[in-house]
């Protein structure tokens, strides 16, 4: 037999120090007392054990697995479900792009690959000063502030590729950066207890920014009869969608594909235009 | 149009004070009759509060439309366990941003409705399921029902009404499927966030197996409003089987993206045609009228009403409300090809359809975009989405299919532009926020 290795981790996990693990078991206690049933207190303890590591690992999935009477396959299987568990060390600062179709169509796919160039590092891939891991992200729910980026989960507004640029830059040279909406940064793991459902204690941080953002008070300032900006353009007529312009190539060549994968595979089986007996053929036909 | 028509033509409610400084204080909100909604409440008795709130026609704001009070009756009386209230502020519907920001500038209402409606479904303990990516949010959560405890809004004897509710802020991890009611609890249970098999619905075996109401941020925020102002007063707004005010968020190739409160039935020429239009030089070309799972619409749906029965008979959703705005320089394609991946990248993996069905509308979008696709695939993708729609575990694979599908009708032949031209007829760099600013021009390196 021959070793293979599947990537599975050396079981059992070593323990945190004592002192860490009592400090933590006190943390996990007000947690669980939160719910009636003390599973419900796995999300938050896998934000409280990503905030002492700055990841989840093995040693975090023991933890809250011995804490609420798991598995640690029961806890691991949780914790490969949710995209805000990190599962390798990653950087002070989670720069997130949002690419979803509204923000990449508004300028995100250009700000993110600026700072893919800018940074030197790919999606899901940290500075080597482990200042800044830069990723994208789905829609967060802030698409009238198009295009966004969310840093330690806090929004930077109505981005673009420099103002994205020096954002990262003031992160890396450890100036002060302030979000549109949200609170001055603290660190990746300060911002994961505080998902843990510790509240932020620091002074001024739940007032920071003020009560709305711009857009948010859009509709609010016409209802109290401020005028809407000078641009007022009705939608109209005329133009079809080829006005928007030419294939890029005309000698029927493919062209280079477009920016829009990340995560999945590329590969695809041919389609096969002489074997209509695919999904093509309608049921009953 | 003028600002006076804009002033008829809105509702400003939830949002009626988010201009104020600290809109967000306990202080502010009882400024603006805060918590008046549930002294009335709680003058009355629980059934009593259902009926009101049935009567007043509020309907579910989360995308579904569900009658609010209906799905408080279902909930079993006198059945010996507890009750739960779950809100839904898994705001992750791409397009969608009402709660989020309703949350961040005005989060008591939120916290009163909660009150209200425990008292109606006889509920001791609510959860705040607030997806985990908006911290800035989670922080004014905290503070909010940590005020509401203090002022005895919150805990023991609610106002000396008898009434205990506690309130448990849960911050999820990052997944869109958690927006699904079912989803949401098994994750809340401290389980991956998949779906449910209904029978039992929630109202009877819900948040561990005990009747559950699971309701929107907007749909609950609203209740205090229409306990306060009156049921009579909510109809005087939108329509009989639509009534009431309701938060519209227009984004994207528009001059001013942001929240409009409306009453239900304004359309999408009203609200361009007051907030200026989409931005100078361009015209609609797509829009969704609730979120990427709600079929696209296009020029020719300016005028439909923006209320469930008036967008339903257009051949699409009310949704979330979320009018995402694109413009003439925006490849259909590649939209849906992004939207495509993200349904693929969310699918939980239950059931086959959704999770296979994604993955190969993912591949084959993919290569309608860059060229490589055969003009057969048309066909295949509409044959792919079919196999999901209707045929999956939960929504969220209807909700991959209605981009495919409503694509394909309105903008089919842009479709075989990609197919005959081998590639994007599309510059992406136009679409851009900045690319109409000659100051900015040179940074546009898409």
């Amino acid at each position: 037999m021959t070793d293979v290795s599947l990537g599975m981790p050396q079981l059992p996990a070593p323990d945190y120090p004592a002192d860490v693990r009592a400090r933590l078991e006190a943390d996990a206690g007000e947690i669980i007392a939160r719910y009636p049933d003390s599973r419900s207190a796995l999300l938050p303890m896998l934000h409280l054990v990503q905030s002492e590591e700055g990841h989840v690992t093995p040693t975090g999935l023991r933890f809250c697995a011995e804490m609420l009477d798991l598995t640690t396959a029961e806890v691991t299987a949780v914790a490969t479900f949710y995209t805000m568990y990190r599962r390798k060390p990653s950087g002070d600062y989670q720069v997130g792009v949002c690419t979803n179709t509204l923000c990449a169509v508004m300028g995100g796919d250009a700000i993110f690959e600026a700072l893919q160039e800018h940074l030197g590092v790919g999606n899901d891939e940290t500075t080597e000063d482990g200042k800044v891991t830069l990723e994208h992200i789905e829609c967060n729910a802030a698409c009238d502030f198009a295009p966004v980026v969310m840093v330690n989960w806090e929004f930077f507004d109505n981005q673009t590729p420099e103002s994205a640029r020096k954002l990262v830059d003031d992160l890396r040279a450890g100036r002060e950066v302030l979000p549109t909406r949200g609170a001055p940064l603290c660190t990746f793991k300060e911002t994961a207890r505080i998902l843990a459902g510790f509240p932020d204690e620091r002074p001024g941080a739940v007032e920071a920014s003020g009560s709305a953002g711009e857009a948010s008070l859009a509709g609010l300032k016409l209802a109290k009869g401020e005028k809407a900006g000078p641009k007022v353009v009705s939608p109209r007529g005329g133009g079809g969608p080829a006005s928007a312009g030419q294939p890029v190539t005309e000698t029927g060549e493919a062209p280079q594909p477009h920016p829009s994968s990340h995560d999945a595979p590329r590969k695809t089986a041919a389609s096969d235009p002489d074997n209509p007996a695919g999904p093509v053929a309608k049921e009953g036909k | 149009m003028t600002a006076e028509s804009a002033e008829k033509l809105l509702a400003p409610v939830l949002s009626a004070f988010w201009d104020d400084p600290t809109s967000w204080t306990l202080d502010t909100y009882r400024a603006h009759e805060g918590y008046e909604g549930l002294r009335k409440a709680l003058a009355m008795k629980p059934d009593d509060v259902i009926a009101y709130v049935k009567e007043s026609g509020l309907r579910g704001r989360g995308g579904a439309g569900f009658p609010t009070g209906m799905k408080w009756q279902f909930i079993p009386q006198g059945d010996g366990k507890p009750h739960y209230l779950v809100v839904n502020a898994d705001e992750s519907e791409p397009g969608t941003c009402k709660d989020i920001p309703l949350l961040f500038a005005n989060p008591h209402a939120l916290i009163e409705g909660i009150v209200i409606a425990c008292h109606a479904i006889r509920s001791n303990h609510a959860f705040i399921y607030l997806r985990g990516e908006v911290v800035p949010v989670l922080r004014r959560l905290h503070a909010a029902v940590r005020q509401a405890y203090d002022a005895g809004y919150l805990g023991k004897d609610v106002l000396g009404s008898g009434l205990d509710v506690d309130i448990t802020v849960h911050a999820g991890a990052g997944a869109y499927i958690c927006g699904e009611e079912t989803a949401l609890l098994d994750s809340l249970e401290g389980r991956r966030g998949q779906p449910r098999l209904r029978p039992p619905f929630p109202a009877v075996a819900g948040l561990y197996a005990c009747p559950t109401v699971v309701n929107n941020v907007e749909s609950i925020a609203s209740v205090p409003a229409i306990m306060n102002r009156g049921k009579e007063w909510f109809r005087t707004m939108g329509s009989e089987k639509s009534p009431g005010f309701t938060l519209y968020s227009l984004s994207g190739h528009v001059a001013s993206p942001g929240q409009y409160e409306a009453p239900l039935g304004i359309t999408l020429r009203q609200l361009l045609e007051m907030s200026g239009g989409m931005r100078p030089g361009h015209r609609l070309k797509f829009w969704t009228p609730g979120g990427s799972s709600t079929p696209l619409l296009t020029d020719e749906h300016l005028d439909v009403p923006l209320d469930y029965e008036g967008v339903g008979a257009a051949g699409s959703m009310l949704g979330t409300k979320a009018l995402q705005c694109f413009d003439e320089t925006t490849c259909v394609v590649r939209a849906v090809t992004r939207w495509t991946e993200f349904y693929a990248h969310e699918s939980c993996g239950k059931c086959t359809p959704c999770r296979e069905g994604t993955y190969w509308l993912v591949q084959l979008m993919r290569d309608i975009e860059a060229g490589k696709a055969a003009m057969s695939d048309l066909d295949k993708i509409a044959d792919i989405a079919d196999n999901i729609n209707g045929k999956a575990f939960c929504a969220l694979g209807d909700g991959a299919a209605s981009p495919i599908f409503s694509s394909l009708k309105y903008f089919r032949e842009e479709y075989e532009q990609h197919v005959t031209g081998r590639g994007c007829p599309f510059d992406p760099a136009k679409s851009t926020l900045w690319a109409d600013d000659r100051t900015a021009h040179l940074e546009v390196n898409a």
